[in-house]
């Protein structure tokens, strides 16, 4: 009987989730696969006409095949940055957590300050060119870890507190201390924190769209999210073609969560405090 | 329930000082050096611009020159005709989309940490819309909540309510707007509780399974205060993100209709592409004043909390 | 400390990588021509399709004709995004070549003289209509040629629905509203609103300054030196009355509030309405996948209190200029004389139809031109046409689509959205450092 209902519970959660995350999701699957006149209406009538390939080719040759350059750019511009994100973020986010006074106070404020002011894009664009960083993946690659390392700080910080300091001591009467302490004991207890800012900055590294726009100009340097940009004007937007833009360009990372998903609980059960 | 006090320290913020005898060994191991990296990227590409962008709130920019004004700009943007809207509507934005994120993220972030059936399945499907750019996010709503063909209204219809212009209308848009932000963040809140459920040391639910405690019990004694780690880091990313958000705001109803869904920085972002630059930093830096008061002791406060199990 | 040490140079490697993967990207101004004598030019445009269509056409009749000088074309976005972008490239000094841009305000706000390569008295202008040339100009000076045709900002509407309740085009306002009421009678709706896009609700007061100016024919010199105000002036509040009156008389389309503007077009060009207030330009593009645009619907100027003075409100085609920064001027300059001769006219008439007559010297309307742009010509036939604020005043403020939206969906009254109006103008005056604000 109690199972019945728990069957019965799960299935009515399972049924509300799916309508609320996926309908979304099956609209911009069917605008992608109709054809243009059809897709202006936006609704969800199902498609009189299946262009499905048309369309896939269209968006993949638009501008000389710059939706595959965009990809290449996107993936070495996330996964660089996130990579740096990660270490350098943990680091500071361990001292500032452990070691109060005044540093920390300013540095724990700064953090604030990174969550909250915009970055100024014009003077940004002036520093990247006197280090002659402008326009190149590098300098990208640099101003992404800038701007969300408060986001990886903040978080950090937050599990590096649960971490219990009779750690820290006793492997500081192991003799270790300083980076060792941070990168042999610290570090690998953050996994499942570590994880989800992986998960969290490379969307939105990924996904970003102002920044590139501005400090990555030019059809070569393209990014993926300024690819939308090919189907949608001002004026008149393709919205087939669109759509099926943004699916080519959300399935990947889809497609690699729910690889990884396993691997990812993984992670997080095993980097869990024993104790 | 022999381990009711000893709960971990989970409050993010500074611990008070040891004594004097231990602080040199505690230096060494916890060096400034270990600041260094992040220092530097973060000194250079972010608080230079930032300074550089503070300056030229005090001037009439218009990118190719600047006149130094003092505080005409500041003066200008607080006499902007829809500021008050404005900061009514930020406030309600972002108390209502961290608020919901926190809850739900809670609920959802439980479930899938439990030994639910399609469990990988369900984190997916959660996980899913914050992959979606806010561009396709923004125009897929427009469309759902359309009066005449969208499915919201056509399903109410089923039951009988009847809908209305939810994005067209004054009334329903910033709540539109913002429900569907919870929608695309909860994703996101939901993998930070996870993280912090995971966290959690196993021995504490083994000492409430001993003790005999039920589902309930187990939720409110551990799960709910042992994971504030993450509900601290929701709270206050999603909360600074509210008060600033404006990029979901401005692809479904660009601050209208009219100004009645515009927040502060929307109506910042508007000078910016009038081509204010100055005017618009000048708002900037009033919302970083703005944010500041709040943020800083909601953080404090936020932070010292202690455990209470 | 070797954990330090491993970790550190994981992190250089990364980085290491990346600076290798992006090597060899320098674009920009480009550089001076190769040895062989080619050179290539990197040409901006924005990405509407009307735009990168045109920009197509004339860049391969130019590469045709010139085989040794080569055009890269680069997209960005339209809207007040591309006018950052424009700028933030030209201050930096990272612009393109040749670049295409708005005439008239705009164009101010770029600094030509600072930016830009002066071509005034240049043989590159040769072709270009005389009265084009001030929307192209800062201080007597000019840098752009024209690229495309003139548009009409006025009243788009279905001929079929006209003829089958045997309507005339209005010559009055009064009139165009006793149409509305047929129309409406006759189950179709009378006036489009389309304010999820809401720069389309804007049409109504700026596509009015015909009649503004055949009432105030100083009104826009008045205007630039801050002696007039759209409150107060009854000629120019006019557009937002009108505005609320449509909404008033229940005249919309159901979900006007939540309607873009293709899906305006296409239920104007269906014959679901009969009216829309919108630019010529924005049929072209629609017409490859729904034909009748072409031939059904029609154009006719706002209509004013007095039918013997009614004419059309006219936007001057957008222009392509040089940036100083260029390394490549002589071969820009070929390229700028070229579009602004009839050969290119041509081809772009072949590539995407034109929405009213060039301003090219010597280019002609073709005869299969779609009708709205025939119905435009008749008003500059018959010298029934003045251009939108817009190209004879620098001032324009930027909240205007906003607070005609609130007009136009009722929320604000018109002659409070008027004295809004000139608020915003104010500020923007004064962030322009203009003269007398």
């Amino acid at each position: 009987m109690r199972a019945l209902r728990r069957l019965g519970a799960e299935s009515v959660t399972l049924v509300l989730a799916t309508v609320i995350f996926l309908v979304p999701f099956a609209f911009m699957l069917l605008t992608a696969v109709k054809d243009q006149t059809q897709a202006t209406d936006l609704d969800f009538a199902w498609p009189t006409d299946w262009p499905i390939v048309a369309n896939f080719v269209a968006v993949v040759e638009a501008r000389d095949y710059v939706l595959l350059r965009a990809y290449v750019n996107s993936t070495v511009i996330t996964v660089a940055s996130v990579a740096l994100l990660v270490v350098f973020a943990s680091m500071a986010a361990f001292v500032l957590q452990r070691r109060p006074g005044r540093v920390s106070r300013l540095a724990g404020f700064l953090v604030l300050s990174g969550l909250i002011i915009p970055p100024a894009v014009v003077p940004t664009i002036w520093l990247l060119q006197a280090l002659g960083l402008f326009k190149t993946l590098p300098g990208m690659i640099l101003a992404e870890v800038s701007f969300h390392l408060s986001f990886a700080m903040l978080l950090f910080r937050a599990f590096i507190a649960a971490i219990p300091r009779e750690l820290d001591e006793a492997a500081q009467i192991d003799g270790c201390g300083g980076f060792r302490l941070f990168f042999r004991v610290i570090f690998p207890l953050l996994r499942p924190v570590t994880i989800t800012v992986i998960l969290v900055s490379s969307v939105n590294i990924f996904n970003d769209f102002v920044n590139p726009l501005y400090l990555l100009p030019g059809d070569e340097n393209a990014t993926v999210q300024v690819t939308l940009y090919n189907f949608q004007s001002q004026y008149n937007t393709q919205w087939n073609l669109l759509f099926m833009d943004i699916v080519l360009i959300t399935i990947p990372p889809l497609l690699l969560f729910i690889f990884f998903n396993r691997k990812i609980v993984a992670g997080m059960t095993a980097g869990a405090v024993k104790g | 329930m022999t381990r009711q006090h000893v709960g971990p320290r989970t409050g993010p913020g500074p611990v008070p000082g040891p004594g004097r005898a231990s602080r040199r060994r505690r230096d060494a191991a916890y060096p400034y050096a270990l600041y260094l990296p992040a220092a530097v990227v973060f000194g250079v590409i972010f608080l230079v611009p930032t300074a550089m962008a503070f300056y030229f709130a005090l001037t009439r920019w218009t990118l190719f020159d600047s006149t130094f004004v003092g505080l005409d700009n500041f003066r200008d943007f607080l006499a902007e005709q829809n500021l008050s809207i404005g900061f009514g509507n930020t406030l309600f934005y972002a108390v209502l989309t961290s608020g919901l994120k926190v809850v739900l993220g809670l609920l959802l972030g439980v479930l899938l940490t439990s030994r639910l059936r399609l469990r990988g399945f369900l984190r997916s499907v959660v996980f899913f819309p914050t992959l979606v750019s806010t561009v396709a996010v923004g125009i897929t709503f427009s469309m759902l909540l359309k009066p005449d063909t969208g499915l919201v209204n056509e399903a109410l219809a089923v039951v009988g309510v009847d809908g209305r212009d939810w994005l067209g209308d004054a009334s329903t848009a910033l709540l539109s707007v913002a429900l569907v932000d919870v929608w695309k963040g909860v994703g996101l809140a939901t993998v930070i509780y996870i993280a912090g459920i995971m966290s959690i040391p196993t021995e504490y639910y083994q000492a409430v399974a001993v003790d005999g405690g039920g589902a309930w019990h187990r939720f409110r004694h551990i799960t709910l205060p042992l994971s504030w780690p993450a509900t601290y880091s929701v709270i206050i990313l999603s909360f600074i993100g509210g008060l600033r958000s404006f990029d979901l705001i401005w692809t479904m109803t660009r601050g209208g209709p009219g100004f009645t869904s515009d927040t502060i920085a929307s109506i910042i972002y508007k000078q910016y592409q009038a081509g204010f630059f100055g005017l618009s930093t000048a708002g900037n830096v009033l919302l970083f004043l703005i944010v500041t008061v709040i943020a800083v002791p909601l953080n404090h406060f936020l932070g010292k909390r202690q455990v209470a199990v | 400390m070797k954990t330090s040490h491993r970790m550190a140079g994981a992190a250089l490697a990364v980085l290491t990588t990346a600076a290798l993967t992006s090597c060899g990207s320098g674009s920009g101004a480009g550089s001076g021509p190769a040895a062989d004598g080619s050179v290539t030019l990197k040409f901006l445009v924005d990405n509407s399709m009307g735009t990168t269509a045109t920009a197509k056409a004339l860049t391969d009749a130019f590469m045709r004709a010139n085989p040794q000088i080569k055009i890269e074309t680069e997209t960005r976005p339209g809207g007040s995004e591309g006018d950052n972008i424009v700028k933030t490239r030209l201050s930096t000094g990272d612009m393109s070549d040749v670049f295409w841009y708005n005439s008239g305000s705009l164009l101010q706000a770029l600094n030509p003289a600072q930016t830009m390569v002066d071509l005034t008295g240049d043989p590159v202008l040769a072709g270009v209509q005389q009265d084009y040339l001030p929307v192209v100009s800062q201080d007597g000076k000019a840098y752009g040629v024209p690229a495309g045709t003139l548009t009409g900002g006025g009243i788009l509407y279905n001929r079929k629905i006209y003829e089958r309740l045997k309507l005339k085009v209005p010559k009055t306002w009064a009139e165009f509203m006793a149409n509305n009421d047929t129309i409406k009678a006759a189950g179709i709706t009378p006036v489009i609103g389309t304010f999820k896009d809401s720069w389309t609700s804007q049409l109504f007061v700026l596509g009015d300054f015909f009649n503004v100016q055949a009432a105030v024919p100083a009104f826009a010199r008045d205007y630039t030196a801050n002696k007039v105000k759209f409150a107060g002036t009854p000629a120019a509040q006019a557009g937002f009355e009108h505005l609320a009156e449509v909404h008033a008389k229940g005249y919309l389309n159901e979900g006007f509030g939540s309607a873009t503007n293709d899906q305006g077009v296409k239920m104007l060009a269906e014959g679901k309405g009969a009216h829309y207030a919108m630019l010529s330009s924005a049929l072209p593009p629609v017409i490859a996948t729904l034909p009748q645009a072409a031939t059904d619907v029609g154009f006719f100027g706002i209509p004013g209190p007095d039918a013997s003075r009614n004419g059309a409100t006219v936007w001057e085609p957008a222009a392509v200029y040089i940036a100083k920064t260029s390394e490549n001027v002589a071969a820009a300059k070929k390229f700028l004389a070229f579009i602004a001769s009839p050969p290119a006219a041509e081809a772009v008439t072949a590539a995407v139809p034109p929405t009213g007559p060039y301003r090219i010297k010597g280019a002609e309307l073709p005869e299969d031109a779609i009708q709205a742009a025939k119905d435009l010509q008749a008003y500059v036939d018959e010298g029934a046409t003045a251009p939108a604020l817009e190209f004879v005043s620098p001032v324009k403020g930027p909240s205007l689509e906003q607070i005609t939206v609130a007009v136009g969906s009722g929320l604000t009254p018109p002659a409070e959205g008027a004295a809004q109006y000139d608020k915003d103008v104010e500020k923007q005056a004064k962030q322009l450092g203009l003269a007398g604000w």
